[in-house]
């Protein structure tokens, strides 16, 4: 955990709520979302495919698809200024012109899942990775260059001098992903989004490559958002953890919080559906069913079809967020007060002990 | 133990791009699979995982060694007979359902080709009972029989493209990264679907991935690949307990723990090939214990173990 004496908030997501029209009708994509971002931290999203995660981070970006709506919602962005004044913009608000110009790829920059579609398959790795610094930085091409490739060989990649006339079809997967990664830190930007950055990696390469952004964050005083569904990603490089599904966080905390005291009953499927490399077990856990179709909103708790713990409550109301410490919040009724007494299933429950106690031996 | 179902040995696998390069894809490697058991195969990206499951499954002709298959050598020209059997007894499920799966055709048409080209349903009604059966079995409903691929979800495509492979009643099933796309809950959904049918069926599997924890779950043995090398291999215990070569251990320490604590103070082990003074063209297979193999030179081995 990152110990400033008080955190800076950079990035404050408020009642973030987006449909989408389709001829099926409309999908209620985003139902509310809150998040906050600090400086220097770095923030996980996790959830199901189709919970809204990519949905979310675009909407920051300025880079939803046509048939979005924003319903209601603001995504304040805290920075200093060139004058060296502190501003706070609402993001949604900003007309798309500037956004692109002015806040997109310079001060917010965002890394997507296949780094073929982000790079130009026709434009050499060095000239892509300058032309935010001419665009932005109003660089010379010298200094330009010579950043370049201080930025090719910070993201790990051998002989920058020759791979810098490189196109991308000319380097492996795993090198075209580091250069996604030089190109959306060329600007120095104050937020980086990275939206599954390793999934299509093998678990060497993606060390490499995750050990590489936390040494840059400290090195800039990066604050990041990953989005993924490998957890053990996430607790290797997370400082809090928003859990989503439907369109909802339904559980937010620190990461120890998420992964020793998880309160929601969708993050104890979760938790539980992942391999265990300690046990033998013969069958893997999977969460029942499938999310919800968001065409016919659900109503009351979202998950609570899935969920073997269901309240006869959760068919009628949606539960609101309820606090347990400063930092860990979760939408479920079985944090009331008049709930009964219901605990994690008693595998998850070992499985924790068991991390808890290898945790121990690092301490 | 029992005649192997696959024998592959000394498989070496070369692509001439020009007439001064050729892409070594896979150097001489030997593993067997027994009748029922699951075989994985890991390695970083370009290892040869892939062009190892085409040579196997025959989609090209291997530049040298043998394969033997159900009995039969199927490595050179095969006769009608060799070929049927192929075709028959080893399917592959391919990486990304979307791309290998015809998207003109509805479902049914697509799981049932195989019934087609091997006339093995004696009618109409036959055969839509054999799709609606599996169907069932994978975990979708007959009704998806009439839908295309395109109206599914990425899991349930992959379900496709199983019961596909499986509707022939394969021996053995090459499975190519067919979860590392789909995400915790539903790649839990599919690997316990993949053990049941190997239960009722008995087929064996020769299941290719980079995520060593599912490998570690579903296998039975390993063989750990590197540049076209296979330099570790034994049961998943062997592996797992006592990896020996470096690049075994490296693999292995990379893999991402879901406990933050041990997560943040870990760091990976590195391994560089160029920089080892290792050459694997110089090792040769040497036994660690029971039926754990490695690949090096004598000196290595005697460092390393
Ligand atoms: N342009 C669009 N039109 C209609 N629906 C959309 C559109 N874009 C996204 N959606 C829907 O919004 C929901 C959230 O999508 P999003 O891409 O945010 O999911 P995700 O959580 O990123 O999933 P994944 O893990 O699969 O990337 C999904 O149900 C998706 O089908
Ligand atoms: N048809 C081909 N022509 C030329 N080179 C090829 C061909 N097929 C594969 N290769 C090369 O052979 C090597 C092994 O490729 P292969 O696809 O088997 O790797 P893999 O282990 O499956 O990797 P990944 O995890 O990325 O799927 C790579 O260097 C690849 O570029
Ligand atoms: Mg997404
Ligand atoms: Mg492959």
């Amino acid at each position: 955990m990152s110990n400033t004496a008080a955190p800076e908030k950079i990035l404050d997501i408020r009642g973030l709520d987006i449909s989408f029209r389709t001829n099926a009708g409309t999908v209620h994509a985003i139902r509310g979302v809150n998040l906050d971002l600090c400086r220097g931290e770095t923030v996980a999203i996790v959830g199901e495919s189709g919970s809204g995660k990519s949905v979310t981070m675009k909407a920051a970006m300025g880079l939803l698809d046509s048939n979005a709506t924003v319903n209601a919602g603001e995504i304040l962005y805290t920075y200093t200024d060139e004058a060296g004044t502190k501003q706070t913009v609402d993001l949604l608000k900003l007309p798309k012109k500037t956004l692109r110009q002015q806040f997109n790829g310079q001060r917010i920059a965002m890394v997507f899942q296949d780094p073929m579609t982000s790079l130009d398959p026709t434009m050499t790795i060095g000239k892509q990775i300058m032309e935010g610094m001419f665009l932005h930085k109003h660089m010379d091409k010298q200094a330009a260059k010579a950043r370049a490739l201080e930025l090719l060989e910070l993201v790990g990649i051998p002989d920058a001098e020759k791979r810098f006339r490189n196109y991308p079809h000319q380097l492996s997967g795993g090198m075209r992903q580091r250069v996604v990664i030089a190109v959306a830190l060329s600007a120095d930007p104050d937020v980086l989004i990275c939206d599954e950055p390793t999934t299509a990696l093998d678990v060497t390469i993606q060390a490499k490559i995750l050990e590489l952004i936390m040494k840059i964050q400290k090195e800039m005083k990066l604050s990041v958002i990953y989005i993924t569904h490998d957890l053990g990603v996430v607790a290797k490089v997370a400082d809090y953890v928003n859990v989503m599904y439907a369109g909802k966080i339904v559980e937010v905390g620190n990461v120890n919080e998420i992964f020793y005291e998880p309160l929601h009953p969708y993050t104890w499927g979760l938790l539980s559906a992942m391999p265990d490399l300690d046990t033998d077990d013969d069958r893997l856990y999977s969460i029942p069913g499938s999310p919800p179709n968001l065409l016919h909103e659900p109503k009351g708790d979202a998950f609570a079809a899935r969920n073997q713990f269901a309240l006869v409550i959760d068919e009628k109301a949606e539960p609101p967020l309820f606090q347990v410490t400063p930092t860990h919040f979760a939408a479920t009724w079985l944090l009331h007060p008049d709930a009964p007494k219901i605990e994690m299933p008693p595998e998850l429950k070992a499985r924790l002990e068991r991390a808890k106690k290898e945790a121990d031996k690092y301490l | 133990m029992s005649e192997p179902l696959l024998k592959v040995e000394n498989l070496k696998q070369y692509f001439p791009v020009s007439r001064t390069f050729t892409v070594k894809a896979v150097n001489g490697v030997s593993f067997e699979i027994y009748p029922g058991e699951t075989y994985g195969l890991v390695g970083e990206s370009g290892s040869g995982k892939t062009t190892i499951g085409r040579s196997v499954i025959r989609l090209y002709n291997p530049t040298d060694g043998k394969i033997i298959f159900n009995g039969q050598d199927i490595t050179g020209r095969m006769g009608s007979a060799a070929r049927q059997m192929l075709r028959k007894e080893m399917q592959m499920i391919f990486q990304d359902p979307m791309a290998s799966l015809n998207p003109r055709k509805k479902v049914a048409d697509i799981i049932g080709e195989g019934l087609d080209i091997h006339g093995r349903a004696s009618s109409r009604q036959d055969r839509a009972d054999q799709i609606s059966e599996m169907l069932k079995k994978v975990g979708l409903s007959p009704e998806h029989a009439a839908r295309y691929p395109h109206q599914f979800s990425g899991g349930q495509r992959q379900r496709v493209g199983i019961a596909r492979a499986l509707i022939m009643n394969p021996r053995l099933v090459i499975a190519d990264e067919c979860i590392s796309a789909l995400d915790v809950s539903i790649q839990a959904q599919v690997v316990n679907l993949m053990k049941d049918i190997q239960e009722e069926t008995g087929c064996a599997y020769l299941f290719i991935a980079h995520d060593l924890s599912m490998v570690k779950y579903i296998s039975d043995r390993i063989g750990v690949l590197h540049l076209g090398y296979m330099v570790e291999s034994g049961t998943k215990e062997e592996i797992f307990s006592n990896p020996v070569h470096p690049y075994t251990r490296s693999l292995l320490s990379a893999i991402p723990h879901p406990n933050p604590e041990v997560e943040k103070r870990r760091r990976s082990v590195s391994y560089d090939y160029a920089s080892s003074g290792i050459d694997y063209a110089r090792g040769t297979e040497h036994l660690v214990s029971g039926t754990h193999k490695v690949l090096a030179t004598d000196d290595e081995f005697a460092s390393w173990t």
